[in-house]
């Protein structure tokens, strides 16, 4: 037990470090998968075949595929791809991407699909009439999205959206094979050098339960705030 | 784009795909009567027995797969004790870890799909099958499961693929599914794009037969 504790001789502090890793990744990723769906759930919602085409080609795919397959693509082929566009402008030394940037990377595009989901069902099961109204009243396409739309959105969304915040929070121990130090590799490590697993493991399950139990208490009082009146 | 690469890398990795829906059928087999258990144990009126379930269920979709897989592959061979009972045999191979790993994760959400599908049933036929005088194993059987089955296939099918995608882990643990062998021909020619392609491919091929197998479920339990 005292492998735990702060200090030189315990893991306490590396652990915490660690866990602060895993909430900066989470939430970077979430934050970036953020805005591929704001790229993505008006390509699914358009008129036009094509863009619909390619919102649903990133939706099937990236849902389809291991996240893990996902990661190592970004992990190996990262670099490479960088130095290909850097190539372009006339930059012909080796880049290294920092795992933080792949890992958050990785996971926000995989994050961004769902979220692309949850907003196109939370669009799309808005009341017609509500679309029909501020088109009546004459409202520009800023009201229209920001003060029509959008809050009713959220409330719809939310609930789903802390289903995608979970996902991605567990996700988040798979970066760990890109040698990122949060929970999952810390613990490796530790396991490693102290030969005691099963403590370290056991301890890094109960550091998520606590994270999905904490952001869950959080995200059910933001759903009731925005389900006031309802 | 290496497309010889790609042409001989799609043999090793169609082979892999095997492991992997190894893997996948047994999880799922095992999984189902874990979750039903639960389920059962979560609908008891016994608030001990009651809060047990609900633990267990809690816990397993809470962590990550990973640290599940971790815990059960390097943490339990740790027990000296374990490690002289006959159930060693079962946990030092990683395969059947894996496998032990795959099933309590699936149980536990399977037990969470099962449970709402029992509460939906509507409360009417249960009392219409007791008023006909069907005793109680009857009326588990012969009415409550088949509506179960049907209300939860939806939810079920997505349960699958979640899974499907979940054994990828087991390349952690030294297996050769088909992100293991993925990854060994990434790290061995670099061309990680060329494999994504391949492999995510029948990734994605695995997915659209789960997904189509599961909507001929669904029409032909829905009676009409």
């Amino acid at each position: 037990m005292e492998l735990l504790y702060f200090g030189d001789n315990g893991w306490g502090d590396e652990l915490f470090i660690a866990t602060l890793m895993t909430v900066a990744v989470s939430i970077t990723a979430m934050f970036i998968g953020f805005l591929f769906a704001l790229i993505f759930t008006p390509l699914k919602l358009s008129k036009y075949k094509i863009l619909n085409l390619i919102g649903n080609f990133y939706t099937t795919v990236i849902r389809g595929v291991p996240e893990l397959l996902v990661i190592y693509l970004f992990f190996f082929g990262g670099s490479g791809a960088v130095m290909y566009v850097a190539s372009i402008f006339g930059y012909f030394e080796y880049i290294e991407i920092n795992a933080f940037v792949t890992g958050s990377f990785a996971i926000g595009i995989i994050s961004g699909a769902y979220s692309t989901e949850v907003f196109r069902g939370a669009i799309q099961s808005i009341d017609k009439g509500q679309f029909e109204a501020s088109k009546v009243l004459g409202f520009n396409k800023y009201i229209h999205f920001f003060k029509v739309i959008m809050p009713q959105m959220l409330r719809l969304a939310l609930p789903n959206l802390s289903n995608v915040w979970q996902i991605t929070l567990k996700d988040t121990s798979l970066i760990s094979v890109t040698g990122l130090v949060e929970i999952m590799r810390q613990s490796y490590i530790a396991a490693g050098s102290t030969r005691d697993p099963l403590l370290f493991y056991s301890f890094a399950a109960v550091l998520y339960l606590l994270l999905t139990f904490i952001s869950m208490k959080f995200l059910n009082r933001l759903e009731k705030n925005y389900s006031r009146g309802f | 784009m290496d497309f010889d690469l790609m042409i001989t890398s799609f043999p090793k990795l169609l082979n892999a795909a095997l492991i992997t829906l190894k893997l996948l059928s047994a999880s799922l087999f095992f999984g189902l009567f874990v979750g039903l258990l639960f389920a059962i144990l979560r609908l008891n009126n016994n608030p001990v027995i009651n809060k047990f379930a609900y633990g267990y269920s809690y816990v397993f979709r809470g962590t990550p797969l990973l640290v599940q897989i971790f815990i059960i592959y390097f943490g339990l061979g740790q027990i000296e004790y374990f490690r002289s009972t006959f159930l060693w045999v079962v946990f030092k191979e990683p395969y059947w870890c894996a496998i032990i790993a795959f099933t309590l994760n699936t149980g536990a959400y399977t037990s969470e799909i099962l449970r709402s599908a029992f509460q939906t049933i509507k409360p009417g036929f249960i009392e219409a099958g007791k008023s006909l005088g069907i005793s109680n194993k009857i009326i588990f059987y012969k009415i409550q499961i088949p509506i179960a089955i049907k209300q939860s296939l939806p939810a079920y099918g997505n349960e699958i693929i979640l899974m499907m995608k979940g054994t990828s882990l087991a390349s952690t643990v030294t297996l050769l599914d088909l992100t293991g062998v993925a990854k060994y021909i990434i790290s061995t020619t670099f061309k990680p794009i060329e494999v994504f392609i391949v492999a995510g491919s029948i990734y994605l091929f695995m997915t659209f037969v789960i997904h189509n197998l599961i909507k001929y479920l669904e029409k032909k339990f829905s009676y009409q």
